[in-house]
């Protein structure tokens, strides 16, 4: 009898505290590696700029997803793009940094660089199975500062119907695209649409040009670079592409190809979801054409990564806590489906491409894309608004390609 | 009424002394609020650019405090800088431009309603409309309607069998065509305050002119016009400090392309600041603009006292 009791009360509490581990996982969870050893908090603040109505909704299902995971409450606060680092410089003066920042992976640098962020190893965040370049932008001096859930890159779209019209394939070098955005040109309408605006946004589109033809950012007028921008700016000339493409940003671009007035756009992966709306329209992907056949075209790498920024021990644990959630697989998967990215860990990004066929050319180019501040660091910004006044300048016929570019070295270069 | 006035009249002296203190604590408690306002959200700002603008403010120093002193380098940087001309340049054509088509236009449609006739007033304040809606609108829609292949004003251009114009994608168009956007954003404004001003000017004055023989471009020259002087000095002043500056309209429409053609000191300082955060120099050319401003506005200054002595 006793024996017995004994044996249910045992049970019982086994039972319960089970229960308890299971209703709330962070209490009881070992502390993180490294670091401080300071508890985790129990709700933490996030920033991010996924303010479009698909790109949001996504997000916070994955946020959700992890609050309830971790059992740590997450405030989210979004921003638009363009006012994302006005906000996290304002409130890195005023020291309210969330604890939890998504950002542009090019802006990285200047954050890391201001002291501002945590290294996420301290967080027991590793960068096994990530794509090299991945790891290459998040990180700031040798120490891992961001990693993202998932990455983005530019591909070549194209109208199926415009193309099989023609009798086109779709294609894979320069001489491919220039003699196919010619052919298509007709009618009102233009062969290709991409976008060169005056800021960031025009230097991502052009650089995978620039990189795919071998040149590099410390050296804006190499030969290489001459020929990649006289390339694009040939497109222009010959009116395979708009005038307009100096004014477009890369939703102008996606609004030109669903509206039928370009059978082929240079444009992000992000777009899938927005093609997929239009019953009408049939859309291919292939990676972007490159100069010589058989070479492998070299996009820069795009999206958001995770960092924790310098706030309060607690604060700092549960963030790093959620990020290690958000970066599991199967949140990567997940969010890399919604918002039609590419997982940032090379096997899972491989299987993803097989289950996603629209997806599997921005997965393809993943392996070769670069990290724009990989070798420039801090001085990006400065060096991508050279390129991008060079691009405007010959695109508009104001100089000419050679003498922009020597212009833009000197701007970079001061 | 004897007996009532003599405590009065002894009481004076001492009720007036209260009243001088009660007076002056009632215009600090007056000037207080005013003051107070002016200094946190005018003095400090400028203050704190001005400091700026000196020091090599990166985006280090917003997390760290720290930014080292460098003296005029970021003015000199600024003045040095090959764009800084060009950006200059915008800003004059820019200004000049909006001014004199919004200050005309403006001032013809006033005239225009100030004669009463069946729905003035209804078409009057349509006409307000380019003034209600938030800026980045009306430069998102014109800046659809300036598309070189489907914008409404090439198709207009095309129907009429002119060429078709490359609004802005050409680098001597797309400064004409963000002037053309802002004048149609401020003739409103030109409107309404003209419009308030001829109102102000007594009718029997024209009815004077007329009886005198006087004919209707007489009455504008010698009655509207010197009558509205004031009024015009204030609408173009007000104008000018909006006008320089712009910056919503010209980001949203060209984003200062293409190739800086609609680069203007504002957009520039923005760019300086947020795109390759030199922040000191950002802060050297609002410097630049707010003394341009602030000259403007001495200038009008001096001209208001002048009018004000002439009629005095």
């Amino acid at each position: 009898m006793p024996v017995v009791r004994r044996a249910l009360v045992l049970t019982a509490s086994a039972t319960s505290a089970a229960l308890l581990a299971a209703c709330s996982p962070s209490p009881t969870a070992p502390a993180a590696p490294g670091g401080s050893d300071a508890p985790a908090a129990t709700s933490i603040t996030e920033l991010d700029y996924y303010a479009d109505e698909q790109g949001s909704a996504a997000w916070q299902k994955i946020l959700d997803a992890c609050a309830t995971q971790t059992g740590i409450k997450i405030e989210r606060q979004k921003v638009p793009t363009n006012q994302m680092l006005p906000k996290v410089l304002q409130s890195a003066s005023s020291k309210t940094l969330p604890n939890l920042l998504f950002t542009d992976n090019p802006t990285l640098q200047q954050v890391a660089a201001t002291g501002a962020l945590t290294p996420l190893t301290d967080y027991g965040i590793s960068t096994d199975g990530y794509y090299p370049s991945i790891v290459k932008a998040g990180s700031y001096q040798d120490k891992l500062y961001g990693v993202a859930p998932g990455v983005n890159g530019l591909a070549l779209i194209y109208n199926k119907d415009l193309l099989q019209a023609a009798g086109i394939e779709p294609p894979k070098t320069w001489d491919e695209l220039k003699a196919a955005a010619a052919k298509l040109t007709k009618d009102g309408k233009y062969g290709l649409a991409f976008s060169a605006i005056p800021s960031e946004e025009g230097t991502w589109q052009f650089l995978p040009f620039f990189w795919s033809n071998g040149a590099e950012l410390s050296q804006l007028d190499s030969p290489q670079s001459t020929k990649a921008l006289q390339y694009v700016t040939d497109l222009v000339n010959s009116g395979s592409a708009s005038k307009s493409v100096v004014t477009w940003n890369q939703n102008d671009v996606a609004d030109q190809f669903v509206g039928g007035n370009a059978a082929m756009m240079i444009n992000g992966s992000w777009n899938i979801a927005r093609l997929d709306e239009q019953k009408s329209l049939h859309y291919g992907v292939v990676p972007i054409p490159v100069p010589q056949a058989g070479g492998k075209p070299v996009v820069a790498l795009g999206g958001e990564v995770g960092t924790v920024p310098v706030t309060d021990g607690p604060g700092q644990q549960a963030a790093g806590k959620v990020l290690s959630c958000i970066l599991s697989e199967p949140t990567m998967v997940e969010w890399s489906k919604a918002h039609a990215y590419i997982p940032s860990k090379t096997a899972v990004a491989e299987k993803f491409g097989k289950d996603q066929p629209a997806m599997q050319a921005f997965v393809d180019e993943v392996g070769t894309a670069r990290s724009r501040t990989a070798e420039l660091g801090e001085k990006y910004p400065k060096v991508s608004q050279a390129l991008a006044d060079a691009l405007q300048a010959a695109l508009t016929g104001k100089t000419p390609v050679d003498q922009a570019l020597k212009a833009a070295q000197q701007a970079s270069g001061s | 009424m004897t007996l009532a006035a003599a405590p009065t009249v002894s009481a004076a002296p001492r009720a007036n002394r209260k009243s001088r203190r009660d007076n002056r604590f009632a215009a600090w408690a007056f000037l207080l609020p005013a003051l107070a306002y002016v200094i946190v959200f005018f003095g400090y700002p400028l203050v704190a650019n001005l400091v700026m603008s000196t020091q090599n403010y990166t985006v280090k120093s917003f997390y760290t405090g720290e930014a080292p002193f460098v003296g005029i380098a970021n003015y000199s940087a600024v003045l040095n800088n090959p764009l800084f001309s060009t950006a200059a340049l915008n800003t004059v054509l820019f200004t000049a431009g909006s001014l004199v088509f919004q200050f005309a236009i403006g001032l013809a449609l006033a005239v225009f309603f100030n004669g009463r006739f069946l729905g003035s007033a209804l078409l009057r304040s349509l006409l307000l409309l380019p003034w209600l809606l938030p800026l980045v609108v009306s430069g998102a829609v014109w800046r659809w309607m300036f598309d070189q292949d489907h914008g409404v004003l090439n198709a207009f251009l095309r129907a009429v069998g002119l060429d078709a114009v490359p609004w802005l994608s050409s680098t001597s168009w797309a400064l004409p065509a963000v002037i053309l956007t802002n004048i149609w954003i401020g003739i409103p404004f030109n409107l309404v305050i003209l419009h308030g001003g001829l109102r102000a000017i007594p009718a029997s004055l024209y009815e004077a002119a007329a009886l005198d023989g006087a004919g209707a471009w007489q009455r504008f020259r010698h009655v509207t016009w010197p009558l509205l002087r004031p009024v015009t000095g204030i609408v173009l002043m007000l104008g000018l400090v909006y006008t320089i500056k712009v910056f919503d309209v010209i980001m949203v429409v060209t984003g200062g392309g293409p190739a800086n053609a609609t680069q203007t000191l504002t957009t520039w300082s923005y760019r300086l600041s947020f795109q390759d955060f030199a922040f000191g120099q950002g802060a050297a050319v609002g410097n630049v603009l707010i003394v341009v401003a602030t000259v403007f506005g001495l200038l009008y200054l001096r001209s208001a006292k002048a009018t004000l002595a002439e009629a005095a």
